[in-house]
């Protein structure tokens, strides 16, 4: 191809490119327009949306939550405190290779791979960059030493101090305190989102529980504005956190740990009451746990451990645990026949060891009767009834009364219904009558259902809390005083304490005398021969500094079939009788009333009376508290 | 030479704008340029004092960059542009062996391999002298032809184009190599190719647009789905866009001050001195300061182009036109991607933006401009 001409034409490019450069230009402004119009967008019609951004990355509102409202008993001991927790956390924003640092972690401290599954799940559940999101609680000083030392290998990781709940006595409170537990996803869509804004804790169980909203206090709030990585620049106005009220229980640290003691390793519940007040002195569950372990979340193992023990050790059986009441019914029985006028005082059955309904083959045994014919209590009165637990005395009585009278009165000391103010996990046992059966059993009351009732066995069941409220309302002479564990006054008490049931003003006071009389007889009348003496003198009425009114009782676990000897030593050990022991002292002058269970202890007298008799010296003869106990009083 | 010379005198279009040549000419400075360039050099400095949280040693390290690019603008503008033309062959041929060389020895940072080093004497990027050497190698080429050019020659422009592009964008360094595409394509625009290859290339573009999104890398792709929905992973890639749109959009009209950004004093804007600094400023000084900034940028390619049509040669004219339209380029881009238009890639927002080399080429190309302009014939 041959060049046309060798020569340009500079006008001729001039002018195209003057061409070409305007039209640039011109498309150069438009571009530069949309550009201006796209910040107009951002900056004017956006604005508002934009500053909200900008103040929401910059502008932090934080919660300051509440410090909880300790516990104390009614001597001022510390039972449930706070203290510094101090838990493993991760700032993901800083950690160079997060899986790396997991590992590395898992070889430092005690982090299954289940914690690190729940962790990685709270790490997408959190709101900004920088936020740190804890990976193990409560490390051990230990841990946190060895962490410390590894620290400069792993950024990012970070031990942060908390408070969180702890109860110095372990499992001595467990039942008696409750406790708190870490707040759960379930808890968390039920609860009021801004109240529990940054507390990680609330009370489950028992006083915890139930003054949850006394204790927790209010939350407070700052707003701090805050650098990209989370950290504090200045706090721009703060509302101070209301520290949860402090609570004082009428409980009695020493008399709990007494009585702890003095149930040992074996399975049992023991309440004590101030008579006066309702106030309860110790309230023992055992077997225990130690409720600082659930504090902070707890092992799958060491809570599958727990749950799964054959000894329920998470079972509240001084609350919870409902019995058959045994002969512990009978003053009440007696006290029903005499108001009545059934008996009088003087009136008496002759016991040949048996009783037998008219038209009825079937044989009710007293508990001294043998297959020789030798046993029976001879001629009966009520006093002796209570004193030796005649049962043919109380099923005649019992069969004489009719289960109508027996119900209503039975029902005026607090059976068949859950009289505590604050104690949520109280149960109301069971109370039987011609209703209830006919209702939940479908069949009509027998005659032979009174006869068992009479010596409080049968379909009725008691809480060790309700037998020693009924003690206690025998203590005061009908004056009622429904069980309390705070001490001081609150409204959530002031609320409960409504339902508290009626005094009782149908019972003359010669009734009162004379059942508090027998009962003071099971304890103190001794040597007057075989067959004379109280059931528990033997084993406590010897040496006593001060007068005890008391009943034994044994409830069945497992119905004898007829005609068979009962040999204790071929059932199981589990299958053994609960005994049982109520009392109350001085009498004169009622300080204290008590309810023992011991689970499978075989005969109350023998086995649960002595318990009993260990809680009422420690805690009217121990000087200490013959002081307390009477400050309080007055 | 002489050629051009003969066929000039006829006085062409602008010709009757002959002017007396003053003292700027002598010393080969234009006035004007260097007014705008310090005003853009102060503004940038201001903001860039406060985007460093009110640190004056960056402030300074940045003053003496911009010295440097001054001191660099000025030799340049004394050299005539007759040997801008006569080197240019030399320095395309030498600029595609440094990249050439990168291939064998040069290093890598984040991936990519950009740099050469001359160890203890200097590390510099290749890519960035080809900015400068691509318009100047096709504005060589097409001084002596025919324009409109002829599509012979349209097609040994397009390989011109193409060697550097493609070997800076192996790097990888998509971002240059496209704009050194695009500078290129400026000069075959301004040289007046025809309407059919402009718009033929434009949807040729859009069509193969969807094939493109195939030769993508992972992270390119990443960045366009981050453009079109930043919430996918706000606290990951869409960090940095969210955190700039809200910078802007906090700033409103007047900002909220100078120095009392939160967005960028907090630290919650990333790069905030380097290439989103126009974040800061829209935070600060709101819209108002950006259409400041956004006039003194248009004066100054307003200044170029007029220098550009007033050039005597077809190699002034397309190096003049090319250099003041890519400086659009990147105030386009750059701004576009702060604001959300378009993908984030790594663009500076010139003469503002923290940094030495960006200031350096442009301050350069500045310097040929000004050469083009004050070494005129008529006063030879």
């Amino acid at each position: 191809m041959v060049e046309p001409l060798a020569l340009k034409d500079h006008t001729g490019e001039s002018r195209i490119y003057v061409e070409r450069a305007v039209l640039g230009f011109g498309l150069l402004i438009l571009l530069t327009l949309f550009l201006v119009g796209r910040l107009f967008y951002l900056q004017i019609v956006q604005h508002d949306v934009y500053t909200t951004l900008s103040d929401k990355n910059r502008i932090q509102v934080q919660s300051l939550p509440p410090i909880r409202g300790l516990i104390y008993d009614r001597n001022g001991e510390l039972i449930a405190d706070n203290i510094p927790s101090y838990n493993l956390v991760i700032t993901q924003e800083r950690v160079d290779d997060l899986d790396a640092t997991l590992t590395a972690l898992q070889q430092l401290v005690d982090l299954s791979d289940a914690e690190v599954v729940a962790f990685r799940n709270r790490m997408k559940r959190r709101q900004r960059p920088f936020e740190s999101v804890p990976v193990l609680f409560k490390l051990s000083p230990e841990e946190i030493a060895r962490v410390s030392v590894n620290r400069y290998s792993m950024p990012g990781v970070e031990i942060e101090a908390k408070l969180v709940r702890h109860y110095p006595r372990g499992a001595l409170m467990a039942h008696a305190v409750g406790s708190v537990r870490r707040i759960n996803e379930g808890d968390a869509r039920r609860l009021d989102a801004v109240a529990y804004s940054g507390t990680d804790h609330i009370g489950k169980i028992g006083i915890e529980r139930f003054y949850e909203p006394a204790l927790l206090g209010k939350v407070g709030y700052q707003r701090v504005e805050t650098d990209a990585r989370g950290k504090v620049m200045k706090v721009i106005d703060a509302t101070l956190p209301i520290p949860g009220e402090d609570l004082t229980l009428s409980l009695d640290s020493s008399l709990q740990q007494a009585a702890s003691d003095a149930l040992g390793d074996r399975r049992g519940a023991i309440v004590a009451i101030d008579p006066a007040t309702g106030g309860i002195l110790a309230l023992v569950s055992k077997p225990s746990y130690d409720p600082n372990l659930f504090v902070t979340g707890i092992d799958h193992a060491t809570y599958a451990g727990l749950r799964d023990s054959i000894d329920v050790p998470l079972f509240n059986r001084a609350l919870q645990g409902q019995y058959e009441p045994g002969s512990t019914i009978k003053p009440l029985i007696g006290l029903t026949g005499l108001v009545t006028g059934t008996v009088t005082e003087e009136a008496t059955i002759e016991d040949p060891g048996w009783f037998r309904l008219p038209n009825d083959s079937r044989l009710h045994r007293d508990w001294n009767w043998t297959k020789s014919g030798l046993g029976g209590h001879g001629t009966v009165n009520i006093r002796k009834a209570i004193y030796r637990s005649c049962n043919v005395y109380f099923y005649t009585l019992a069969v004489q009364l009719g289960i109508d009278r027996i119900h209503d009165h039975l029902a005026l000391f607090g059976f068949g219904r859950n009289t505590a103010l604050d104690l949520p996990e109280a149960r109301s046992g069971l109370l039987p009558s011609r209703a209830w059966k006919e209702e939940v059993r479908g069949v009509t009351w027998y005659p032979g259902d009174t006869v068992n009732i009479g010596i409080g066995q049968g379909d009725m069941l008691v809480t060790p809390l309700q037998l020693a409220t009924a003690v206690a309302v025998i203590a005061n002479r009908g004056k009622w005083v429904a069980p309390r564990m705070l001490m001081q006054e609150n409204e959530l008490l002031k609320a409960a304490a409504k339902r508290t049931p009626p005094d009782i003003d149908r019972v003359p006071d010669h009734v009162w005398d004379l059942i508090i009389e027998s009962m003071e007889m099971v304890v103190h009348r001794g040597n007057q021969g075989y067959g004379e003496n109280g059931t528990a003198w033997a084993y406590i009425g010897r040496g006593l500094e001060y007068r005890m009114a008391g009943k034994s009782g044994t409830a069945q676990v497992v119905g004898i079939r007829q005609g068979e000897e009962y040999d204790e030593d071929e059932l199981e050990e589990r299958q053994r009788k609960h005994a049982w022991f109520v009392a109350f002292a001085p009498v004169d002058n009622p300080q204290i009333a008590v309810a023992v269970l011991l689970e499978n202890g075989g005969g109350g007298s023998a086995i649960a009376s002595p318990v009993a008799r260990t809680v009422l010296d420690h805690y009217l003869l121990d000087p200490r508290h013959r002081v307390a106990s009477a400050a309080v009083n007055r | 030479m002489s050629q051009d010379f003969v066929r000039q005198l006829p006085a062409g279009g602008f010709e009757f704008h002959r002017r007396e040549a003053g003292i700027g000419d002598k010393i080969h400075v234009d006035a004007t340029i260097v007014f705008l360039l310090l005003c853009i050099s102060g503004y940038g400095l201001l903001i860039l004092y406060s985007a460093v949280g009110q640190q004056s040693a960056p402030v300074l390290a940045q003053s003496i960059k911009l010295g440097i690019a001054t001191v660099t603008m000025l030799i340049m503008a004394q050299i005539p542009p007759v040997v801008y033309l006569r080197f240019a062959p030399w320095l395309y041929v030498l600029g595609l062996l440094m990249l050439g060389l990168i291939y064998f020895v040069g290093f890598e940072v984040n991936g990519s391999r950009r740099w050469l080093r001359i160890p203890g004497v200097v590390n510099f990027q290749p890519s960035e002298i080809m900015k400068l050497v691509v318009p100047m190698i096709l504005a060589w080429y097409f001084h002596d032809r025919h324009l409109p050019p002829k599509t012979r020659h349209i097609g040994w422009a397009m390989l011109m184009i193409a060697i550097p592009v493609l070997m800076i964008g192996g790097q990888p360094d998509l971002g240059t190599a496209l704009i050194i595409g695009v500078s290129g394509l400026l000069v075959l625009f301004l040289a007046g190719i025809s309407w059919r290859f402009v718009f033929g290339a434009i949807s040729l573009m859009l069509v193969s647009a969807p094939a493109l999104w195939f030769i993508l890398r992972d992270y390119q792709r990443q960045r366009i789905l981050t453009l079109l929905d930043p919430e996918r992973d706000p606290l990951g890639a869409g960090w940095n866009i969210i955190q700039s749109k809200t910078a802007i959009g906090s700033g409103g009209l007047s900002g909220k001050g100078l120095f009392q950004g939160t967005q960028s004093n907090l630290d919650f804007l990333p790069e905030s001195q380097t290439d989103f600094i126009i974040a800061v400023l829209a935070e600060e000084l709101g819209l108002v300061g950006i259409v400041v900034l956004l006039i003194l940028y248009l004066l100054l390619m307003g200044r170029g182009i007029i220098i550009s049509v007033q050039a005597q040669d077809t190699f002034g004219r397309l190096l003049s036109g090319t250099i003041t339209f890519t400086f659009f380029v990147y105030v386009f881009v750059n701004i576009g991607m702060v604001s959300g238009v378009i993908p984030v890639v790594g663009v500076p927002l010139p003469i503002v933006s923290y940094g030495g080399t960006s200031v350096l080429t442009l301050f350069a190309g500045f310097g040929m401009l000004m050469s083009i302009h004050t070494h005129r014939r008529i006063t030879l």
